[in-house]
């Protein structure tokens, strides 16, 4: 199908920014679906709130714009409740790890599948330029005139280390290395996570002197590197890009289904005593 | 059938009201006194096939039921105190997108951590006015377990109904207590399905046009409709708007889709109402105390009797004063600082007529309690 077959043209044009990073990640994450043939129905974006999030508006798949930082705890509920469907949750970076952290740790490490995107622009851009989790240190905002003095998260090793059994990072400016990794994590059984780098030269690109969308992209491009480049070997300051993880790992709902038979066998058997016990130190006896 | 008649707690109670209305998915996170809920349904739901998650969060817990009950699952969680401040952002989401959930708040003292092993009733406007915004709600309450499992049935029927979320407000000594519990055969109370669109596929669907009546057919995710739901002002197709016509709009439909069917959604009881010359008006656990009161003043020939009430949102109004019309005075009995009594002053035809009989101190309030206030009204001296 062609790219238009996958958005909801009737609200276009889209409200970001002119040379933003967000609508090409539209463009690869929509072009990675196309490319595995999924079927429109068994798709779900959810969403939070910021620039990121309003991307589920746009697309032609079942899409659920939520609370700000609580696209995945939103998406556990869909998930779970009807494991048969994908899910798909991009987030602005402010909004996965700053408000969102503890939601986005936690489902990391159920490892329940869903592909979450962090679209990482390095600032709240709705809301006018604020520094957020992932700006770093020394950089200038609205709310960092100074600039700031917070460190930021490292997504990859955040999310290997919370349990996500599959991730990568990529660029804005490396599109096409961003549909493969995209394809690989919605493809994964479990959570994954895919960081993606993005440009917003209306606030952080200003804020911080970076130039126009094309300098901030060539940014990208110079600053970054594939895993296990000879580049990356030469420089280690360089940003890796690539899979980091992708590992087999037992699924929540998969999981869960176990849950499900023991106690229905458990259930018709008449083993499990039906009352509950409420005195202190007493729990209720698992099948 | 004796396996219907149990001994069990309140919250055991709502559990079996929820199994009953066809729950089946669950998300919560642990807090006082409301923690036996999730435990119970952590071993029932998946012995049905149903599912049980423990969130990282009462945020969490909250969004979950959401997600889920997008996908056409009737869901519930279930809290207490600090976590009912917690749910109160999803709560309007919620209101907002229209989803059907029932949220438990088993209450206790409060504010803050306050008292989480006593009773209190201290939330009935947080339950109104808890999430920010104009909008309106449901909120059930009960003061023993056949009505805990009959209006748990309810919330599960009025939410799938007026597709909004539903608030059971329980307390602290009916969800800790035990009592006889007598399950109905199924049928006895009749169950609500939500209402799905019969649009076919590749027919333009307007998840959020209603119909005449205020009803929104709904479409399961995963269905054949591919729609948004947002939190933010939207139109007939859900996506986001900020034209002056549709906010308006969407805003009286959201709070005429409740406040004009009052009279459908209101319960209450009546206790030696007939003729009374005092009128006590409580609910939840107070209300057994009033009950017990009101049957001990009969006895007596005193004129004293009970309106229970077991919908506090949206305020039965014109019920209240109908009922109170011909009181001497009116004795709201409530464990909290008259949070129901300045609903009641607010309704009645005389508002200098009615008294609060209340308790703050972690206890359950005494039939000598109120009556001690009973008879200073009537001039009587304690």
């Amino acid at each position: 199908m062609a790219i238009k077959d996958y958005i909801r043209q009737r609200y276009f044009p889209q409200m970001w920014c002119p040379g933003c990073g967000h609508g090409i990640i539209l463009n690869a994450l929509l072009r990675a679906v196309d490319e595995m043939g999924l079927d429109k129905n068994n798709i779900v974006m959810t969403s939070g709130i910021g620039c990121s999030a309003r991307i589920s508006g746009y697309v032609d798949f079942h899409s659920l714009h939520t609370l700000h930082g609580r696209a995945l705890a939103f998406a556990t509920g869909v998930k779970l409740s009807k494991p048969e469907l994908t899910l798909l949750v991009p987030m602005g970076d402010g909004d996965a790890l700053a408000i969102g952290g503890n939601h986005f740790i936690h489902a990391a490490r159920r490892n329940i599948d869903m592909t979450a995107i962090v679209m990482n622009n390095r600032i709240y851009g709705m809301t006018g330029g604020q520094y957020s989790p992932l700006s770093g240190y020394g950089k200038k905002a609205t709310t960092a005139p100074y600039t700031t003095i917070d460190n930021d998260f490292d997504v990859v090793n955040l999310s290997i280390a919370a349990g996500a059994s599959f991730v990568a990072r990529s660029t804005a400016y490396h599109v096409l290395e961003s549909i493969d990794i995209l394809k690989k994590a919605i493809q994964h059984k479990g959570f994954s996570v895919v960081e993606i780098l993005s440009q917003c030269p209306t606030y952080y690109g200003r804020k911080n002197k970076e130039g126009d969308a094309v300098s901030m992209m060539e940014f990208q491009k110079n600053t970054t590197a594939k895993l296990g480049s000879k580049a990356l070997e030469k420089d280690p300051t360089l940003i890796p890009r690539g899979i980091f993880v992708d590992v087999d790992a037992p699924e929540y709902c998969q999981e869960y289904d176990k849950i499900v038979e023991r106690a229905m066998k458990a259930s018709q058997n008449n083993r499990v005593d039906q009352t509950l016990t409420t005195e202190a130190g007493h729990t209720c006896p698992t099948p | 059938m004796t396996d219907n008649i149990k001994f069990i707690q309140g919250n055991e109670a709502c559990v079996e009201g929820a199994i009953y209305a066809g729950i089946d998915f669950y998300a919560g996170y642990p807090i006082t006194p409301s923690t036996e809920v999730a435990e119970l349904l952590s071993k029932r739901l998946p012995e049905k096939g149903g599912k049980f998650i423990q969130m990282e969060d009462e945020i969490a817990s909250m969004c979950a039921i959401i997600g889920a009950s997008l996908t056409g699952h009737k869901v519930m969680t279930a809290t207490s105190g600090p976590g009912f401040s917690l749910k109160q952002e999803a709560l309007g989401y919620a209101c907002m997108a229209e989803i059907p959930c029932v949220i438990v708040n088993v209450q206790r003292g409060g504010p803050s951590t306050g008292n989480p092993t006593h009773v209190s009733q201290g939330d009935i406007n947080q339950a109104r006015w808890g999430t920010h915004g104009d909008h309106a709600i449901i909120a059930l309450t009960a003061s023993n377990h056949q009505d805990v499992f009959e209006v748990t049935v309810d919330a599960f029927n009025l939410a799938e109904t007026y597709r909004t979320p539903v608030i059971l407000l329980f307390d602290e000594v009916v969800g800790h207590m035990r009592e006889k519990l007598v399950i109905p055969e199924k049928g006895e109370i009749p169950l609500v399905d939500r209402l799905r669109t019969s649009v076919r596929k590749g027919v333009d669907y307007h998840p959020y046009l209603p119909r005449e009546d205020g009803r929104l057919p709904m479409s399961d995710f995963g269905g054949e409709h591919r729609y948004n739901v947002t939190g933010l002002f939207h139109d007939m197709w859900g996506f986001p708007s900020n034209n002056p016509k549709v906010v308006r709009e969407l805003l009286h439909h959201l709070v005429d889709k409740i406040e004009n069917n009052v009279h459908t959604i209101t319960r209450y009881k009546e206790h030696y109402l007939e003729g009374a010359q005092y009128v006590l008006i409580s609910y939840g656990s107070s209300a057994r105390s009033a009950i017990h009161l009101a049957k001990n003043r009969r006895e007596r020939g005193e004129k004293v009797g009970v309106l229970e009430l077991q919908s506090i949102w949206p305020f039965p109004e014109a019920l209240v004063r109908e009922k109170c019309s011909g009181a001497r005075a009116v004795i709201v009995v409530e464990m909290n600082m008259g949070q129901v009594m300045k609903e009641v002053k607010a309704c009645v035809d005389d508002p200098s007529r009615v008294f609060l009989a209340n308790r703050i101190d972690n206890k359950l309030i005494t039939p000598t309690n109120i009556k001690t206030l009973l008879r200073m009204i009537q001039g009587r001296g304690v």
